[in-house]
């Protein structure tokens, strides 16, 4: 049994093949989280512009790319770009295909965010003289960022789970390293190794959100 | 004329689509004079206090603040705006800073203070309103009337040239209310020119240069405080007077 599972041998042999795919993870991870935090911040901010122009065709995005499957949208993109003479390679396709899906997520909470904040203080800013961008940075968005900190944190979480996809399109990250490892040695180690690494590397992160839902729970008692 | 008035509103006119709200208000104001203004619910009060600051744009009419055309587009209005305190019913602090941060913010992000000059007037300022000790509380630790006097000393740390209160003791627990009308009527000890929307007959009587009766979007009359309390030329003024003192 420990054999097959967790062989030690294969261990060894398979390591530096999984080290440089969880290389890729960390790197993909660092690449796709603040994307996906950038393109969800200037969509909540474009949210707050009340004209119909504005308002109708973002819902429409949003939406959208909330209700498309990523994966779908990844492969669309990795087979699809090219033959409209794009060949990005998988790891861009990785990079805006997890812009779109996730910035929308994050976008949606950040919007819900910002409109947790009275308007009455960015009234009372603006009154002192603040311009809206001030009123924004200094009164807004701190509050808004905390107020949604354990969503933030969670979909975060998943958005590093979601870089597994990666594998669909042969970006050499964690799971598709040890995919090759296993491929190569015959045996599951190298996968039950990439399984054990994720949990080490999430596991931190997920006590984490428990700590920011009940402190936000204590904090509504 | 005989003062010069540091507020002069002339035929402001306001809709809100479909909404006729302010109908042709003029309202000029003498430097140093308080001006008290009441009227029914939906009259339209709180709208011409936020047209004079811009926080609502008017639909027409000119608005001059201490000589500064407001409705000009040339005219820098953040600039404008540190010119024209104003208080709200809800307070609007900001929670997330402590009293002092409430009231410097503006004074180094807009009035270009540094930090340590910012300090030195905000402490200043929250000593005018009696809570020199208390600069380190957060919103969440102080009580509504603190609250209140935090956010008068946010508005006056900029030495604006006039002030603005939009019902500043309404959201207040009765036995709060005199803190905060205490610091109004001090400041208008100290010569500051305020417009105050408010029921505090009492304030009115012993504090308002003049009263101002809004309805339906026009000022009906207006006078000295006895003149429109003892004395309304109009029925609607009697009706609504009669109508506060009941309560
Ligand atoms: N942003 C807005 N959009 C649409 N209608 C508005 C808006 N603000 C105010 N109104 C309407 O304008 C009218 C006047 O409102 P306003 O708040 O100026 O009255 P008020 O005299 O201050 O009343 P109150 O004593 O209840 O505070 C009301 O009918 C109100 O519903
Ligand atoms: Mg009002």
């Amino acid at each position: 049994m420990i054999q097959t599972f967790f062989n030690f041998d294969i261990i060894v042999a398979s390591w530096p093949i999984v080290m440089a795919g969880l290389l890729n993870t960390v790197l993909l991870s660092l690449i796709v989280v603040p994307l996906g935090l950038f393109g969800g911040l200037l969509l909540a901010l474009l949210a707050s512009i009340r004209h119909p122009l504005v308002r109708w065709p973002l819902m429409a995005w949003v939406d959208f790319f909330r209700a498309f499957p990523p994966l779908v949208l990844l492969i669309l993109l990795f087979a699809g770009l090219p033959f409209a003479g794009l060949d990005l390679g998988g790891f861009a396709c990785v990079a805006i295909a997890f812009f779109l899906n996730t910035g929308a997520y994050y976008g949606e909470i950040f919007r819900a965010g910002i409109e947790s904040i009275p308007t009455g203080q960015v009234e009372a800013a603006r009154s002192t003289g603040l311009n809206r961008l001030q009123a924004l940075g200094y009164i807004v968005l701190p509050q808004a960022v905390r107020n949604v900190m354990p969503d933030l944190l969670s979909n975060t979480l998943e958005v590093v789970k979601l870089t597994s996809l990666g594998s669909v399109v042969a970006v050499p990250e964690l799971l598709y390293q040890a995919r090759q490892a296993q491929s190569l040695t015959y045996n599951p180690t190298p996968i039950v190794v990439a399984a054990i690494i994720y949990f080490l590397m999430l596991w931190p992160l997920v006590r984490l959100l428990s700590r920011l839902e009940n402190r936000a729970l204590a904090g509504r008692r | 004329m005989a003062t010069p008035s540091i507020v002069d509103a002339r035929a402001i006119h306001k809709h809100f689509g479909a909404l006729h709200v302010l109908k042709g208000v003029d309202l000029k104001v003498a430097e140093r004079e308080l001006v008290f203004v009441i009227g029914p619910s939906g009259s339209g009060k709180s709208t011409l206090l936020r047209c004079l600051n811009r926080l609502e744009e008017p639909s027409s009419g000119s608005i001059v603040v201490d000589g500064i055309d407001m409705l000009d587009p040339r005219t820098d209005i953040n600039h404008a705006r540190q010119r024209i305190g104003m208080v709200f019913q809800s307070f609007n602090l900001y929670p997330h800073m402590t009293a002092l941060g409430n009231v410097t913010l503006a004074l180094r992000k807009v009035a270009g203070k540094s930090r340590a000059e910012a300090d030195r007037l905000g402490r200043a300022a929250l000593e005018r309103v009696g809570l020199a000790d208390r600069s380190e509380h957060t919103p969440g630790q102080l009580s509504g009337g603190q609250q209140q006097r935090v956010a008068i000393a946010r508005s006056i740390a900029l030495e604006p040239r006039v002030m603005l209160f939009d019902e500043p003791t309404s959201a207040l627990d009765p036995e709060l209310v005199g803190s905060v009308l205490e610091v109004m009527r001090s400041l208008r000890m100290s010569g500051m020119t305020m417009i105050v929307v408010s029921h505090e007959m009492g304030f009115a009587r012993n504090a308002a240069d003049r009263v101002v009766f809004m309805d339906d979007g026009l000022i009906v009359e207006q006078g000295a405080p006895a003149e429109i309390f003892e004395h309304p030329a109009h029925d609607r003024t009697r009706a609504f007077i009669g109508q506060i003192q009941r309560h």
